[in-house]
């Protein structure tokens, strides 16, 4: 016997009476004997509850435990003790997907509840029930633009992107049909003009965690009968310009920013929202408000008529599952927060960051290729010293920053988890440090 | 499970708060304005509620007694593999919490390991030769299978393969990662045996195939046993093999898709390997290829780090639990029970194909028809007696299909209640069928209007 199985000897003989088998291997007499497994898998012998928790203190052992400087696509927030508390709770954890509106509103009431939030930070119309991620909602939106122009198929995205998101962009892009073309000179490339441009992607802030400008480049866009899409930061958007300010069509980012630790990089949750006119091109699930028999104001899966398990390969994408659990996960987080904790958040990170940038300067190890441009956590500095030494040295000492760049800079982060004293501390390895 | 209508924007007062931070007076607006930095900043109101830390325990706590979970209560939910959730995998994650995606191999040797025991572990399963771990959901590892098949024939400079074939009988998501992929769908159909016809499939085949998708069991729960023949027309023709992963529990202890001629396949690690769905997600979608497709799994980048780390690790803490030994009765005990209660209702129950089934099987609605009785309205009855509705209308092949596939976690005496309750829904049907039309009756809402839903979409909370 094992835990989680519960067929007794006699439980199995009774079942198979009722099936009229003589044995289960009967089962599988339609399965051709020529591939039947036969001597089991080479794979570990069953472990008890204490040897897999063993297994996996060793593995944890086998992790440096570093203080995070560093962002990059993944940001060491706060999370409020809350959060795992509620989204433990086994009728949110082990739900299925909400089909079953009637056992389900607990679900369905959360996922209203995310879509208002997400439109609440980005200004647009319609959000649905979270993506994968921020990159892989990044590159359904350039699918999207793609839908909504009909034969048209260039998009144009700004190198100033995550690379993360870039990575993801281009696998999408050559295996889906797209012509993905990457500038850093957006205004011109639009301007140039293309017939076949599909739409376009900004980031709101950066890869060296600058907060660009966009005025003006809706109009271009729209002038040129395509679609523009923001990539955000949520957290940031309670004090950056909103993707709606800047008359984007579609927003698309990662809520991981919204209090979810950093867990090598998932789950996290990617949102994705649109103006009202796009709406019906949206992917994934969306959950509408309606009444139920006795006129009770209740909730239901809407729209379903874009989706796969109906639509098959006319979808508007192939997206099933999503990330539920962690839209609830940034749901709570941001009940708890509310407009005066997520200003809060942005003002602590801004003022840390502003205090390491300066005396990170003041080392005279460094210069700043960005110059009086607004950054509000992260930022990149060009070293005058070996960047990959420069790293090492402060892994040595325990902390995960100047993540070297494409470009040759190195990039800090820091959160409001950051303390003065890890940042001096960090500054002084620095100064010492004989690079 | 008690009706709560409230929305956390009602419960708002102007100036609670729920948060615990450091205080902090900059204003990070006020101070680059004064540096002359302007145009960039957030201008309309910020929408969210203010409301205190029990407020908001109280309210999801409501909200979460309207929900019902593999915890509560019995899904035999077609094609899903709702299994029980163990509660040691929710543990394990803990002590990686803190670590940052980018950090240096070095200084993340732990959960590198892990990902590579979950590669093997993966690979022995389904005799493949191997995964990456980076897509986050079932669809999104089909999605990455059919990139990884466009790879492989363009490398060969075979870009006239445009078509890929699917079966009627395939999960929705099968043609819709098709499409998204760019490729043309090609239904082939099944035989009345339910199973694929390998006739049809025939003239189907030719130069421009890129591949066929199919899962196996099928949908209908019957084993493709002519997987060896299918195969080897679709390699025949230059054409690769993508095996859907949906429903692989039950090839556990059995077979594996790599010795049945399968090339790339995905593993739904929140099916198969237990971890939670919460609600929809997340989820983790493995893609596993053979040797010839290996060279182009490390190009692909489908999501932003190493996919959903804390689901694999859940995955890999049952692995480990179950070892070789359990492993490998998880499929006998799975469809032993689905046997069992295709048994014991078809009596009451249209079986159109009536052979032995592997993990999951379907029904086609009431036997005689069920008159005005719809198949909906035997699962919302359902909800009723304490059970999730079964998957309905679909595989599409029948019109009143239902889709019942109970896992090796439920016991005799759950299986003999569902089968009690199914039998007694059959009954009323023909007695009472106003009870089950405007069913359920228990549940803290009755039958939502969907029309008006979709009608005038109210999809956020309006702001006074």
């Amino acid at each position: 016997m094992f835990a989680y199985f519960p067929h007794t000897d006699e439980d199995i003989r009774a079942m198979l009476d009722r099936i009229g088998a003589e044995s289960e291997d009967e089962l599988f007499s339609d399965v051709p004997s020529g591939f039947r497994l036969r001597n089991g898998y080479d794979l570990p012998s069953s472990m008890s509850e204490d040897e897999v928790r063993a297994f996996f203190n060793g593995l944890a052992s086998r992790n440096t435990r570093l203080t995070v400087f560093a962002g990059a696509g993944a940001y060491d927030h706060y999370t409020p003790s809350v959060i795992p508390y509620i989204t433990s709770r086994s009728e949110f954890l082990t739900a299925y997907t909400p089909y079953q509106a009637e056992i389900s509103q607990g679900t369905l009431r959360y996922i209203f509840e995310w879509q208002t939030m997400i439109c609440s930070l980005t200004g647009m119309d319609v959000a649905n029930a979270s993506m994968y991620d921020g990159p892989t909602a990044a590159a359904e939106a350039m699918r999207m633009c793609v839908a909504c122009t009909r034969k048209r198929n260039t998009v144009i995205a700004s190198s100033t992107l995550l690379p993360g998101v870039l990575e993801v962009l281009r696998t999408y892009a050559r295996n889906c049909g797209v012509n993905l073309v990457e500038t850093d000179a957006i205004g011109e490339a639009v301007a140039e003009g293309t017939l076949d441009l599909a739409g376009v992607i900004v980031p709101s802030i950066n890869r060296y965690g600058i907060i660009e400008s966009h005025l003006g480049l809706a109009d271009a866009v729209h002038e040129a009968g395509a679609l523009l899409v923001e990539y955000c930061d949520p957290s940031a958007l309670a004090v950056v310009k909103t993707p709606a300010e800047w008359g984007a069509d579609i927003a698309v980012g990662d809520a991981q920013t919204l209090g979810m630790p950093l867990c090598y990089g998932g789950p996290c949750a990617g949102f994705m929202a649109c103006s009202s006119k796009w709406m019906r091109k949206l992917p994934g699930r969306l959950v509408g408000q309606t009444v139920d028999a006795s006129g009770r104001r209740c909730f239901v899966l809407t729209l379903q008529a874009r989706e796969q398990h109906i639509r098959r390969e006319k979808a508007s994408s192939n997206i099933c599952s999503n990330e539920s659990l962690m839209a609830l996960w940034s749901t709570v987080y941001l009940s708890l927060m509310g407009p005066e904790g997520l200003r809060r958040v942005n003002a602590l990170c801004y003022v840390g960051s502003h205090y390491l940038h300066d005396a990170l300067l003041a080392t005279g190890r460094f210069t700043d290729p960005f110059e009086g441009r607004a950054f509000l956590k992260e930022f990149v500095l060009q070293p005058l010293m070996d960047a990959g030494k420069l790293q090492q040295t402060l892994l040595d000492a325990g902390f995960f920053g100047a993540l070297l760049t494409e470009e040759g800079y190195v990039s800090f982060c820091v959160t409001e988890r950051r303390t003065r004293a890890e940042m001096d501390a960090l500054v002084r390895v620095v100064k010492e440090a004989g690079l | 499970m008690r009706y709560y209508d409230r929305l956390i924007f009602e419960l708002s007062r102007k100036g609670r708060i729920g948060f615990s931070l450091p205080a902090c007076d900059a204003d990070p607006v006020k101070a680059e304005t004064a540096k002359g930095v302007t145009g960039i900043w957030r201008e309309s109101p910020l929408d969210l509620p203010e409301v205190s830390e029990p407020d908001v325990v109280r309210h999801y706590t409501n909200l979460s007694q309207m929900n019902f979970g593999v915890d509560t209560g019995f899904y035999p939910l077609g094609s899903c593999t709702m299994k029980y959730n163990p509660k040691l995998n929710e543990e394990v994650l803990q002590s990686f919490l803190g670590l940052h995606p980018l950090q240096p191999e070095s200084t993340a040797g732990g959960a590198e390991e892990l990902l590579s025991f979950m590669k093997k572990a993966l690979c022995e399963i389904c005799g493949m030769k191997g995964f990456t771990l980076q897509p986050c959901a079932g669809a999104h590892g089909e999605l990455t299978g059919l990139m990884l098949i466009r790879e492989y024939h363009r490398s060969r400079g075979d870009e006239a393969r445009c078509k890929v074939i699917i079966p009627d009988s395939a999960h929705g998501t099968n043609p819709a990662s098709a499409a998204a992929c760019g490729f043309e769908v090609v239904e082939v159909k099944s035989r009345p045996d339910g199973l694929v016809d390998i006739d049809a499939l025939r003239p189907l085949l030719g130069p421009d195939i890129a591949g066929m998708m199919m899962t196996n069991p099928n949908t209908l729960g019957l084993f493709e046993k002519d997987i060896l023949e299918i195969a080897s027309l679709v390699h025949g023709c230059g054409g690769l093999m993508y095996y859907d992963g949906a429903n692989l529990n039950p090839l556990l202890g059995i077979a594996r898709p790599g010795d049945m001629g399968f090339d790339v396949m995905h593993v739904n690690l929140h099916k198969t390997f237990s971890t939670p769905h919460g609600g929809g997600g997340p989820g983790s979608g493995p893609v596993g290829v053979s040797e010839k497709l290996l060279p182009y799994l490390d190009k692909l980048k489908v999501s932003g780090f190493h996919g959903n780390f804390g689901v694999i690790a859940r995955a890999c803490a049952y692995i480990l639990s179950l070892g070789r030994e359990h492993l490998a009765e998880a499929g006998t005990f799975a469809t032993l029970s689905a046997n069992y209660i295709k048994e014991s209702l078809k009596d009451c129950y249209r079986l159109p194909i009536d052979s032995v089934c592997k993990h999951e099987f379907v029904f086609d609605g009431l036997a005689g028809g069920g008159g005005d009785v719809t198949t909906l309205d035997v699962a919302k009855r359902l909800l009723d007696y304490g059970f999730h509705a079964p998957t309905i209308y679909f595989p599409l092949l029948f019109h009143q299909a239902i889709m019942i596939e109970p896992t090796e976690t439920e016991s005799k005496e759950t299986l003999d209640a569902f089968i009690e309750v199914m039998r007694s829904i059959a009954h009323e049907a023909s007695r009472e069928p106003e009870v089950l039309r405007t069913a359920p009756h228990n549940t803290p809402v009755s039958r939502p209007d969907e029309t008006a839903a979709a009608r005038q979409p109210v999809l956020k909370y309006e702001f006074r």
